[in-house]
């Protein structure tokens, strides 16, 4: 519950100190735009992942290897995933700021949510390049 | 965290029956929302079963009939009639709308169910408290700004200019559209609700006004304007058929040309 919920009883507190809360943070335009900008980019992404799942259903590991060595596989792939883990950690946020009220446990998960998007990036592309690097290496 | 049931206190029981009299032809039934703090205890469903022969068309014409007739203790807020104040504002078979420009016979369903606007403090049966709400309106600063000592007559606006304000200065605040907003229902003390943010816009947009750049900095906030994420039911219950979601989204769009 924070101080300024309308459920508390009447407080000595007048209505428009109530509305003005604690003011405007002067920020949100840039969560907005990445927002957007991450979902315009996840569209062609995620339909040539969908298509490039879809061509290697079936393929034994060398086979994957050898197209995730290949440097333009490589990099979308890269992007795929970091736009994907951007859009989804934004998303994760609101819903957390919509849902949780409590100021710490609210800080605690939109925290968490940023670590484990940041570890699943890390690891992602760290993945991605030790196959696609092997690969190449080896040739 | 969100309220998923109702507390305690608020559950709402069921209450009286206030049979029709008899000899009564064309019976509709009316499952009312009944609270008074005065007595306390829970609020309760109370259900008149009423002779429409004797009623007008609209919500509110059943409404004051029951209070005229049936039972006096039922309180709610009406003035104009003709939905132009905003008083009479209340969930009427499950939508927010007002009661004097809804007519009784459009309602779906057996009974006509009618309960205060969602989510907002009751001050008693069908009266909301609205305090927040008002005061949210007026935290927008919703009167001309400027700095330019004023003219010898009034501000002049184009006929074009003006017309930008159309859509938006019909706003009657009567709340159906933010106590319609699920975002409103789960962070009300810091959104400012679709109301509030179309009459933002109202002012933002009116060519006479100078504190544009300040009133989106008021604005530019996770909780004040970003909070809505265009879920559109404030649009669908508009009683004067305006569209808040649409003006936010003109704010949102100005917040962005404004950085790139
Ligand atoms: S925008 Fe429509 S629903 Fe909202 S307060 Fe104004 S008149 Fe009522
Ligand atoms: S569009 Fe925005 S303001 Fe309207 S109901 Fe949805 S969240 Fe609320
Ligand atoms: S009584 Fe005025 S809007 Fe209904």
């Amino acid at each position: 519950m924070s101080k300024n919920d309308i459920f508390q009883p009447i407080q000595f507190r007048t209505p428009l100190s109530r509305a003005r809360g604690m003011g405007s943070s002067h920020h949100g335009v840039s969560h907005f735009i990445t927002e957007r900008v991450s979902g315009l980019a996840l569209a062609p992404l995620s339909l040539w992942g969908v298509y490039s799942a879809l061509k290697l259903i079936g393929a034994d590991q060398h086979t994957v290897a050898a197209w995730l060595g290949q440097p333009l596989n490589a990099v979308l792939l890269v992007l795929l995933l970091v736009s994907a883990l951007v859009h989804l950690s934004n998303a994760v946020q609101v819903v957390i700021e919509d849902y949780i009220h409590r100021f710490t446990s609210k800080s605690a998960l939109v925290i968490g949510n940023l670590f484990v998007c940041v570890l699943a990036g890390a690891v992602g592309i760290f993945s991605i390049l030790k196959v696609a690097l092997t690969v190449t290496g080896a040739h | 965290m969100v309220e998923l049931a109702l507390p305690k206190n608020s559950q709402v029981k069921s209450g009286k029956h206030w049979p029709a009299p008899a000899g009564a032809k064309k019976v509709k039934t009316f499952k009312i929302y009944r609270y008074d703090p005065e007595t306390g205890g829970n609020p309760r469903w109370d259900t008149y079963d009423v002779d429409m022969d004797a009623v007008g068309p609209m919500v509110l014409d059943a409404l004051l009939y029951i209070k005229n007739t049936i039972d006096p203790t039922l309180a709610f807020r009406r003035s104009c009639r003709e939905g132009v104040c905003g008083s009479c504002s209340m969930n009427i078979g499950g939508r927010n709308t007002l009661a004097c420009t809804h007519g009784w016979a459009e309602v779906p369903g057996k009974a006509v169910q009618i309960s205060p606007l969602p989510h907002m403090p009751v001050v008693k049966d069908l009266i909301p408290d609205l305090t927040l709400f008002y005061a949210q309106y007026a935290s927008i600063e919703p009167w001309l700004h400027t700095d330019t000592p004023e003219p010898q007559a009034e501000w002049r606006q184009s006929p074009e200019d003006r017309e930008k304000l159309d859509g938006l200065y019909e706003c009657i605040l009567c709340a159906c559209c933010s106590t319609s907003c699920p975002s409103y229902w789960w962070n009300g003390d810091k959104y400012l609700g679709p109301a509030a943010l179309l009459h933002a816009y109202r002012w933002l947009i009116d060519s006479r006004d100078e504190a544009t750049g300040d009133r989106l900095d008021a604005l530019e906030d996770p909780f004040k304007l970003y909070r809505c994420h265009t879920i559109m039911n404030c649009a669908q219950v508009c009683p004067k058929g305006l569209n808040p979601a649409k003006a936010i989204a003109e704010i949102k769009k100005m917040m962005v040309e404004r950085v790139v």
